[in-house]
């Protein structure tokens, strides 16, 4: 059999459609950047003011401490208090919308309640309880609870949702009551991923209850917004580390709490 | 004689473990309730504050898509799609720098996680803020503040993908002489491609809320529109810019839903 | 066109004979309308020994097993165990009824992330409340009756280990000793031993021989293997196409029987 000279054999054959998809994406990005007005020219006389800028952030002003304390432990406390609602709400409804374990009459209108919790940001639901309940730790108590809900909830159900249902089968059939069935063949199958989801919720709220002060939900976000508009750069440095060593400190935390569950 | 056999479902150290966690906890809700500044008629009234507010943003202005929201909206989504864009080109460094197999020299590990857990300490709002102060109000310092913050995350979560990696064809490359790009491109990159897809959408499909905010600091999109209908008291034209958020985040999430799915 | 079955007497229990532990009447079942799975069954189980159910698969044979606890709910028919009828039960009267029915399952159903203890001990939860059974608080009988069990079927050893950590025949064995746990008037066994090499499928078959011969309960186990229902059964009960075909001694099972059962002739409609 002769070798074929000059062959068409190609060894990597071109997909079509990523090609294509590339060049659609290729075309949307340079029509949404004109759109944006992203000039080269924009951009280079933004890093020199940038530079200048970050210049005045340091050094970090801490000589109101008291103030910057003050605006932490509120948002420490919204955290706390809104992670508790959230999972103290979110698992018997993650229960309720589980496919697997509940009739239909109970899971739609469960996973709509998780929907709409999670569609929202937690900034605009913050503003819309701002202007319900007033100004003040409340309002963003309430906004990260309703935050929580949503998240918590989805991670929730799913988990529940792929948890194999030949255990309960035997735990049912030892004639256990509907309690006794979720707390030995449903929650040891998902605990420890609900732990993993509600540490994770947990530093989501952290981080959500620094920013939700910023439209006068409570917090330290409150302290930072009117200090960026005081032009108090230095100030503002100084809140941004905290919350960054805040962050931190809670992420090491939740690793810890995870080995001590043996997650 | 007969011992009593005893049965216990966790041993002494596990059990003072635990206990100690679930007092921890248990302290900083009470802690929190005790200390934080809400006047208590403001939570029983608060149902009602809410009904109220509820009833006011009824009957919703359609009418207002066209004039106020549709362009806003769309600022928005370009907002998102880019900054993801970008966010994603400044991570996949990052992440091959942080992650411990890839690059073996610890403190270059430790400098690239210091940076990605900055990046996603500070909120998008904050870096916003920061953007605006440089450069001006508007869609750029919008798009940037999503870019600094989603390096946070996607960062994070390549390098975890990287980290996990099988090191059979990586040795194999080694082995037959490859330069550290090819073995980069050619041995790592095939691994971590369906995570990455899948982190990238995921990332997006945040993106589109965390845009939607953007503009009550004046950083561009639907929420300039937002915060003016609240502040002028215009409750249904408010009501039809959360309708509209709603309905595109929702689509957003089922596409990416959909196209997760496809990938892995 | 029906197929006469073969009652051939069954040599055990025809002296004095008591009251039957459990009756089934007419049990019918169709998980699609009009096409039935189980068709009008009518069996009688004395209060001792084995009945083998055997039959080809897809013929309800484990569909009648769970029947009988109504882990599937018969479309018509009458259970009839302990003086009550199952079916016509509201959910608490079946939780109580189902406490004194122990159930073995082909993949043994145990939950893999709790300890051979805890598996056991949950062979209680029908006769504690949710609280104390949550909080792991069992009353020190029950502890005692596990650790015996646990004896008896011989994992001492690995009453702390969790459940996924054992071989299919030790997890096997720890299924039996929590039926055993809900100290049980009737065992129902679905397919205990598909799951299992042959070796460790007669131990296993062997273990539940002598339980019942010690405790005195009935057990009815739906299984493939003929040469295992053969040799420890006392009865065995042949089904096809929803239908008892053959009802009698192990002894009596001829190759007739056993064609007519698994195919051959086609007795599906």
């Amino acid at each position: 059999m002769a070798a074929r000279t000059g062959s068409n054999r190609v060894a990597f054959p071109p997909s079509w459609t990523a090609r294509v998809a590339w060049l659609v994406f290729g075309i949307y990005f340079v029509y949404a950047a004109s759109h944006l007005e992203l000039t080269p020219a924009r951009f280079f006389s933004g890093l020199e003011h940038g530079a200048k800028f970050v210049a005045r952030l340091f050094p970090p002003d801490f000589h109101r401490w008291e103030l910057l304390a003050k605006g932490m432990i509120e948002s420490l406390q919204i955290a706390v208090l809104a992670s508790a609602l959230g999972v103290l709400i979110a698992a018997p409804l993650a229960l309720c919308a589980a496919r697997n374990l509940m009739p239909a009459w109970a899971t739609w209108p469960a996973r709509a309640v998780m929907v709409v919790c999670r569609s929202f940001h937690p900034v605009i639901v913050a503003i819309l309880f701002v202007k319900a309940v007033g100004f003040g730790a409340l309002a963003g108590i309430l906004a990260l609870t309703v935050a929580s809900v949503g998240f918590l909830g989805k991670l929730m159900t799913e988990a529940i949702e792929e948890i194999s249902l030949k255990q309960v089968e035997a735990v049912r059939a030892t004639g256990a009551p509907f309690i006794s069935v979720v707390s030995y063949a449903v929650v040891p199958q998902v605990f420890s991923r609900f732990v993993g989801f509600v540490s994770y919720e947990t530093d989501a709220n952290l981080r959500n209850s620094t920013m939700v002060g910023i439209v006068g939900a409570g917090g330290i976000g409150g302290t930072l917004f009117s200090a960026f508009q005081r032009f108090d750069y230095d100030f503002v440095c100084a809140i941004v580390l905290t919350i960054i060593v805040l962050i931190m400190i809670g992420e090491i935390l939740t690793l810890r709490i995870k080995k001590v569950f043996g997650i | 004689m007969t011992d009593v056999r005893a049965w216990e479902r966790f041993s002494i150290g596990e059990r003072m473990g635990r206990f100690a966690v679930y007092l921890g906890m248990v302290a900083a809700i009470v802690a929190s309730l005790q200390t934080v500044e809400v006047i208590p008629e403001f939570i029983s009234d608060a149902p009602e504050q809410i009904g109220d507010m509820l009833r006011r943003m009824w009957p919703v202005a359609w009418g207002f898509y066209p004039e106020g929201v549709h362009e806003p909206l769309l600022e928005s989504l370009h907002i998102a799609t880019l900054g993801t864009v970008l966010a994603v080109l400044m991570a996949v460094p990052v992440a091959f720098l942080a992650a411990r197999n890839v690059t073996p020299f610890a403190w270059l590990n430790y400098g690239a996680k210091l940076i990605l857990v900055s990046a996603r300490s500070v909120n998008t709002l904050i870096w916003a803020l920061f953007f605006v102060a440089v450069f001006g109000p508007g869609a750029l310092a919008g798009m940037l503040a999503i870019a600094f913050h989603s390096i946070g995350f996607t960062g994070k979560l390549l390098g975890e993908a990287l980290e996990e990696a099988n090191r059979g064809s990586i040795e194999a490359l080694e082995a037959a002489g490859a330069p550290w790009l090819a073995i980069a491109i050619k041995g790592y990159w095939p691994q971590v491609r369906p995570a990455f897809w899948g982190i990238v959408l995921f990332r997006w499909d945040i993106n589109v809320r965390e845009s939607a905010v953007l503009g009550f600091v004046g950083a561009g999109g639907v929420g300039m529109a937002l915060d003016t209908a609240l502040n002028l008291f215009q409750w249904e034209r408010a009501a039809m810019i959360l309708v509209a958020i709603l309905v595109v985040v929702l689509v957003a999430e089922v596409a990416t839903t959909q196209l997760r799915k496809r990938i892995l | 066109m029906q197929p006469a079955a073969t009652a051939v007497p069954a040599t055990a229990a025809t002296a004095a004979s008591p009251a039957p532990a459990l009756v089934l009447r007419g049990l019918t079942k169709e998980y699609v309308t009009g096409k039935p799975v189980l068709r009008g069954i009518d069996l009688e189980f004395a209060a001792r020994g084995i009945t083998a159910v055997i039959g080809p698969s897809g013929t309800g044979k484990s569909t009648l097993i769970r029947c009988i606890n109504r882990l599937v709910e018969p479309t018509s028919g009458q259970v009839i165990f302990d003086g009550h009828d199952l079916v016509a039960l509201n959910r608490a009267e079946l939780r109580t009824a189902r406490r004194r029915i122990g159930m073995v399952f082909q993949e043994y159903n145990l939950v893999e992330r709790l300890s051979v203890m805890e598996n056991l001990l949950s062979g209680r939860l029908g006769y504690i409340s949710p609280f104390k059974a949550w909080l792991r608080r069992y009353p020190q009988r029950d502890i005692e009756r596990a650790f015996d069990l646990l004896e008896t079927v011989g994992l001492s050893a690995h009453a702390h280990s969790r459940a996924d950590s054992l071989s299919g025949g030790q997890r096997q064995r720890v299924g039996i000793a929590r039926a055993m746990m809900q100290e049980p008037r009737l065992l129902l066994a679905d397919e205990p031993t598909s799951s299992l090499d042959p070796k460790t499928s007669v131990e296993i078959m062997a273990l539940m021989q002598t339980l019942s011969g010690m405790h005195g309960f009935p057990v009815i186990i739906n299984i493939h293997n003929v040469e295992l229902a053969r040799r420890f059964a006392d009865r065995v009960v042949g089904m096809t196409g929803g239908r008892v075909v053959f009802d009698g001694s192990p002894d009596a099972i001829t190759e007739e029987h056993l064609k007519s059962i698994y195919g051959g002739e086609d007795w599906l409609e």
